[in-house]
């Protein structure tokens, strides 16, 4: 082994975290993980949760698919994967349900959408499986940002327009009411999920160029 | 390498023991870990039935604040009367196709705060996406709600889960189930925004008709069994 090892967080590494965040991001460039963005951005806490439960298994599925991969039968891959994915979040689940009660209650419908979320599902075919545990861990961590800050970005504009709140506090007063402010109904549903996604594409891509497709 | 991965051999084994080791961790996970929610599941039931009537339990202190305020339990229909009410399972009860709707029980919380009497009744019905359920809370002239509280499974957060929360079951406070001759009162769920005030109406919630529709209809369904037995009583 004549090669020089490489630094925990060589220039490479750090990109790995970085590219998520904004030009390799997975919901607005890979436009992944949609199903999620719109079913959970009503409001910023659920969001929230739903980001850091997908951050943990993000990790430890690709860590755990990043070591196995050496000996994963490329005919049976994504199943395994599935696996390694569905034992992972029951496992979380259950461990949740005996030692934290209360946050168990509030993950509920969000542990089937972590397990058909497809960017864990992506980054462990496209990521895990051809490298190293720890660049794989890295890459595991910048993409659940990439997508937790796109969740919580869309879940603020639409947690403010259409309920007035923000983690659950109320914060266009009440005298706003009366003048007759009304919250946009709107906004609560899942359409405009989509279309504040949208938006964001288009600000992220008329900011960088480069992101813009030819066609 | 000695081992070809591509054979059908190796996938089948690879496939094999994958489900064995992931079964096995599967299972040891939840038997062991079976008493602890078990337990969690309790508590939580007896912070719902005493929520019901406003007092706030915390999962430390529920068994305790539990046999303070509920007095007594008991089963006022259904298939075994004298079956512990506690540890009626109605959600089990209420999924099961084959049991007879007039089979289910029907369990009754009595609860005594500052000397009154309340009476607290488990509601079970079915939302978009599963289950929800809840419990409300009668004064002790059988008729007006003193407070609800209701919970959800997989009710999408925003929206139908939305049931869950004060700004929701406090429209449920002071509303009258029964008229003083003890004809049965439903609460309906509207939508045009004339829920407020007591009226037996309740706002649903925007984007949630459906969850919101559920309680309704498991109010409505329940509490008339409840009341007919409190006729029954006067």
């Amino acid at each position: 082994m004549a090669e020089k090892k490489e630094a925990l967080f060589s220039k490479k590494n750090r990109k790995l975290m970085t590219d998520p965040l904004d030009g390799a991001n997975p919901i607005s460039i890979q436009v992944l993980g949609i199903c999620s963005a719109l079913a959970i951005t009503v409001q910023i806490e659920q969001a929230f949760v739903m980001s850091v439960s997908v951050l943990a298994v993000m990790m430890f599925g690709n860590v755990i698919v990043s070591a196995m991969r050496n000996l994963i039968p490329s005919r049976i891959r994504i199943i395994v994967q599935l696996v390694v994915v569905a034992a992972l979040v029951i496992l979380v689940n259950e461990l949740l349900k005996a030692f934290m009660p209360d946050v168990s209650e509030k993950l509920s419908v969000f542990v089937g959408l972590i397990i058909t979320n497809c960017i864990i599902m992506g980054r462990l075919e496209a990521f895990a499986l051809g490298n190293k545990i720890w660049p794989s861990l890295l890459d595991g961590f910048g993409n659940a940002i990439g997508y937790a800050w796109i969740l919580v970005a869309v879940a603020f504009f639409r947690e403010v327009l259409g309920s007035g709140k923000i983690w659950g506090f109320q914060i266009i007063p009440e005298s706003f009411y009366e003048l007759g402010y009304m919250n946009n109904n709107m906004m609560i549903l899942p359409p405009m999920a989509l279309i504040t996604v949208a938006l964001i594409i288009w600000a992220q891509r008329t900011r960088n160029k480069d992101l813009i497709e030819e066609n | 390498m000695a081992i070809d991965k591509n054979s059908n051999g190796y996938t089948f084994s690879f496939a094999i023991v994958m489900v064995v080791v992931v079964g096995a961790l599967l299972a040891v996970a939840s038997q062991g870990l079976k008493t602890r929610q078990d337990k969690n599941a309790t508590d939580k039931k007896m912070i719902s039935i005493l929520s019901a009537i406003n007092v706030e339990a915390t999962r430390a202190n529920a068994q305790e604040m539990y046999d303070k305020y509920v007095v007594d339990s008991k089963i006022i229909a259904g298939k075994d009367l004298s079956a512990e009410a506690f540890d009626v399972d109605i959600k089990k009860e209420f999924r099961d196709k084959k049991l007879a709707a007039s089979d289910r029980n029907y369990p009754l919380y009595i609860c005594e705060k500052d000397s009154i009497r309340y009476y607290v009744i488990p509601v079970i019905g079915t939302g978009l996406w599963g289950p929800i359920w809840g419990f409300v809370a009668l004064e002790s002239d059988y008729r007006t709600i003193y407070g609800a509280t209701f919970d959800h499974k997989t009710e999408t957060p925003g929206l139908g889960a939305e049931i869950k929360y004060a700004s929701y079951s406090d429209q449920y406070t002071g509303e009258i189930v029964a008229d003083t001759s003890g004809v049965f009162q439903p609460i309906v769920v509207v939508k045009d925004g004339s829920g407020s005030g007591l009226n037996a109406k309740v706002d649903g919630i925007t984007g949630g008709t459906i969850t919101s529709k559920g309680v309704e209809e498991m109010t409505t369904r329940t509490l008339e069994v409840y009341v007919n037995y409190f006729n029954t009583l006067n």
